[in-house]
């Protein structure tokens, strides 16, 4: 969407810090990086290395969050300076609406399944 | 039921002629109204010529100013559907006691309230509030237009669409007979196995992507796009709140998608996440749609406390009281928006920690509302009062207002909602916060920027009919509900038993005639003031004595905006620009560089519309096909490198010449 407008002669205000968009080397780690964090999932799975499914789906879900962080600082250049500070802004603000959205939900469909679905226990 | 072939099934899907609701008069007048004023307008505009000057100055338009209004036209059109709506459900509780079932059976009651409640909400509601942000927005801030003056097209378009399924849905087969939310397990696939609930998914699926994009595009417009020195606590207020909105419309609107999106699969393809057996949950649907609910409902009253913000200063002539805690009161309940969610099904049994908790957390958001209403009372406080139409509607609102505000913490109270909950109270109480708070805000508004929009004040005698027939209307018509609330009498009930209750109802329908006639009031003002408009000329650009940008260039302004790109000083920068004697630039005119209309909104959002219709009705083929359209147009349109130009320095140079000419006469 280029074209736009053009008013805005440069200025600090509008943070035109034309924020580095990743060099190889960045995206050769990243890369590399993903690809150990999605293999070593899979080796735990199919060669059954813990030997227990919760603590499996447990470890997974910890290398699917170190994926995310991988690919938000490697692929889509999140730091502290970009846009003026905004990315990290906007991602602060996701955290804590995730958090508040999963943790809220889980506590309130807990109490709702124990108070309401008391046969759910006995199954 | 005559059967019909499977050649049928492959190319009409389950569409059936049985599907045109032909036995049903009331809709059968509805279709002839409808289709009489259609073709009327179609052959008025034919006649006129006027599709070449529709089509290239207003649906392909990428101008944020020209989306707007179209918003607002969608708007007051939805406006008449679901008023239309709340018309019939008043006069069916009206008559139906002991014994008169009423004129509207239940299965076409159900629609009614389903209908109502989804319009007001997406369709009208949702229209206004972002026609008045797109509009003012990029003028209050000093830009030339949005972000994305594409997006913004193709967003409005998408909520369009999504108008227009829901209009379908009266002339060919159903809509939805579950209520504005659509719970589970009643809107599932084993209890409503029709076609209204696709008609209800589709249309807010495809209504919804408009909204996201347009959220996005705003943020990034205020974010990026401000004059030179306007730093965020510069900002005007109407732009404050605005941000605060579309952060909420990019957070929340994803939820909604979703929790549809999983219905739609338990519907379309069987999977059971919200069925009651096999592992489903409906509670979940429940908790999940309220996650978006919540917030949906700041979404709309956020930028609306903007609109009162900025015709409080305006009109009692001085600076708002307490910007900056007006704007971290808006921030504060930016946040707290997401920690309420579960009062709105405090009965489903979640138990007295969660309740407890759920119920503080809403009386703590009252308290940054409450600071609200000390800021605009504090603003009026020693201020020079001009009592124009848009303050008229301020000090409505904050009458109003502030009773459903009250009714609301009572509601918060767990052990009060148990008795309260489903009940006409709380009915009673909504409508008393969307009308008191957004509807009125909205119409102070249209008071408020009609003349920056079209060059020309409303007429204020129209103006205050409208006013009385509004705010008398709804105290007539929704003070009934509270008291039949108290009483135990529950939603969506289409008869009743006790005939002690039918008085309650009556005077409640009589509320609704008023606000027919508030809302008739409205569009003859609209009317008289196009006749008038030489009398209620501005010719200043700035008719109240404004305080923010945008009354800074003309009414209406150039397609540019601003020649120059204003530089700000202060907070209220037109306000400080007029106390320091700015004079307007004559001279030095630059081309400007402008985005290029498309019409690729227009295309992608009517493919879309056919694609849902399709997906409704099992036409698979047909959805296949034109959801390809729709990729295809869309990767298209990204080759189309033909998207700007430049308005050479001769145009300018006569626009402002111009307006140099008119403000000489002034």
């Amino acid at each position: 969407m280029s074209g736009s407008h053009d008013q805005a002669e440069p200025h600090g205000a509008h943070g035109d810090d034309h924020a580095p968009h990743g060099s190889l080397r960045g995206y050769v780690t990243g890369f590399l990086l993903s690809v150990v964090l999605t293999a070593i999932p899979f080796w735990l799975v199919m060669n059954d290395i813990l030997g227990n499914a919760t603590l499996t789906a447990i470890v997974i879900m910890a290398f699917a969050a170190a994926q995310i962080v991988v690919h938000m600082v490697y692929f889509l250049h999140m730091n502290g300076r970009s846009e003026g500070g905004w990315n990290m802004m906007g991602l602060i603000f996701t955290l804590v609406i995730v958090a508040i959205v999963l943790a809220g939900s889980l506590w309130v469909m807990f109490h709702l399944n124990s108070n309401m679905m008391p046969d759910m226990h006995r199954m | 039921m005559t059967s019909y072939p499977d050649w049928w099934k492959l190319i009409f899907g389950r569409f059936t002629l049985e599907a045109i609701p032909y036995h049903e008069p009331i809709l059968i007048g509805t279709f002839a109204a409808v289709a009489l004023g259609g073709l009327a307008l179609v052959a008025l505009v034919t006649r006129l010529k006027l599709w070449g000057y529709l089509w290239h100055e207003w649906f392909t338009s990428v101008d944020h100013k020209k989306i707007g209004i179209m918003y607002m036209i969608l708007g007051v059109i939805m406006l008449l559907r679901g008023f239309a709506d709340a018309l019939m459900m008043r006069g069916q509780q009206a008559i139906a006691f002991a014994g008169n079932e009423g004129y509207l059976p239940p299965h076409h009651y159900d629609q009614i309230f389903t209908a109502h409640g989804v319009i007001m909400i997406f369709f009208v509601a949702m229209p206004f509030v972002t026609g008045l942000m797109n509009y003012v927005v990029p003028l209050q801030i000093g830009a030339r237009d949005v972000a994305f003056p594409f997006l913004n097209n193709f967003s409005f378009w998408m909520t369009v669409s999504g108008a227009v399924l829901v209009m379908m849905s009266l002339f060919i087969g159903e809509f939805a007979k579950v209520g504005w939310l659509a719970y589970p397990p009643l809107s599932g696939a084993a209890y409503s196995p029709g076609v209204g609930m696709d008609y209800y998914l589709w249309a807010l699926q495809i209504a919804g992507v408009g909204t996201t994009l347009s959220g996005v595009n705003l943020i990034a417009t205020i974010v990026k796009m401000r004059a030179p020195g306007m730093e965020m606590m510069r900002m005007p207020v109407f732009t404050w709140t605005a941000l605060c909105t579309n952060v909420l419309i990019v957070a929340t609107f994803p939820i909604l998608a979703a929790t549809l999106a999983l219905l739609t699969l338990d519907r379309y393809v069987g999977t059971n996440f919200f069925t009651n057996d096999l592992g489903g949950n409906p509670m979940m649907y429940v908790n999940l749609i309220w996650i978006w609910g919540h917030p949906e409902v700041y979404i709309l009253i956020l930028p609306i406390f903007g609109v009162y913000s900025e015709v409080a200063s305006t009109f009692c002539g001085k600076r708002l009281f307490g910007y900056a805690s007006m704007v971290y009161a808006t921030v504060v309940i930016t946040i707290l928006s997401y920690l309420v969610w579960l009062h709105h099904f405090f009965t489903m049994g979640s138990g007295a920690s969660v309740n407890s908790f759920f119920g503080i957390t809403t009386m703590i958001i009252s308290i940054p509302t409450g600071a609200k209403i000390f800021n605009w009372l504090f603003t009026m406080y020693r201020g020079r009062i001009r009592f124009e139409l848009p303050m008229m509607w301020l000090l409505a609102f904050m009458l109003t207002f502030v009773i459903g505000g009250m009714t609301g913490v009572m509601l918060a109270v767990p052990p009060a909602d148990f008795v309260l909950h489903n009940s006409l109270f709380l009915i009673a109480h909504f409508h008393n916060v969307i009308i008191g708070g957004v509807v009125f805000g909205v119409f102070a508004g249209i008071a408020y920027w009609f003349p920056k929009a079209f060059g020309f004040k409303l007429d204020r005698f129209w103006g205050l009919l409208s006013f009385w027939f509004w705010v008398i209307g709804f105290y007539v018509a929704f003070m009934p509900l509270y008291v039949l609330g108290l009483m135990g009498v529950t939603r969506r009930l289409s008869r009743f038993e006790d005939p002690s209750l039918q008085i309650w109802f009556v005077v409640a329908a009589m509320g609704a005639v008023l606000i027919a006639l508030g809302i008739l009031c409205f569009i003859i003002q609209i009317a008289v003031s196009i006749m008038r408009r030489e009398q209620l000329r501005d010719v200043t650009g700035d008719p109240w004595d404004g305080r923010t940008l945008e009354w800074s260039t003309s009414s209406p302004p150039p397609a540019y905006n601003f020649a120059f790109t204003p530089i700000v000083h202060d907070l209220d920068a037109w306000a400080d620009m007029k106390k320091r004697g700015y004079s307007r630039p004559l001279g030095g005119f630059k081309p400007i560089h402008m985005p290029r209309n498309t019409g690729a909104g227009v295309i992608i959002a009517g493919l879309a519309t056919v694609c849902g219709f399709a997906l409704i009705w099992y036409i698979w083929w047909l959805a296949a096909l034109t959801f390809i359209g729709v990729v295809a147009t869309a990767i298209i349109h990204s080759f189309n490198y033909d998207r700007d130009f430049h308005i050479p320095a001769d145009d300018v140079v006569r626009e402002e010449d111009a307006r140099s000419r008119q403000l000489g006469r002034a």
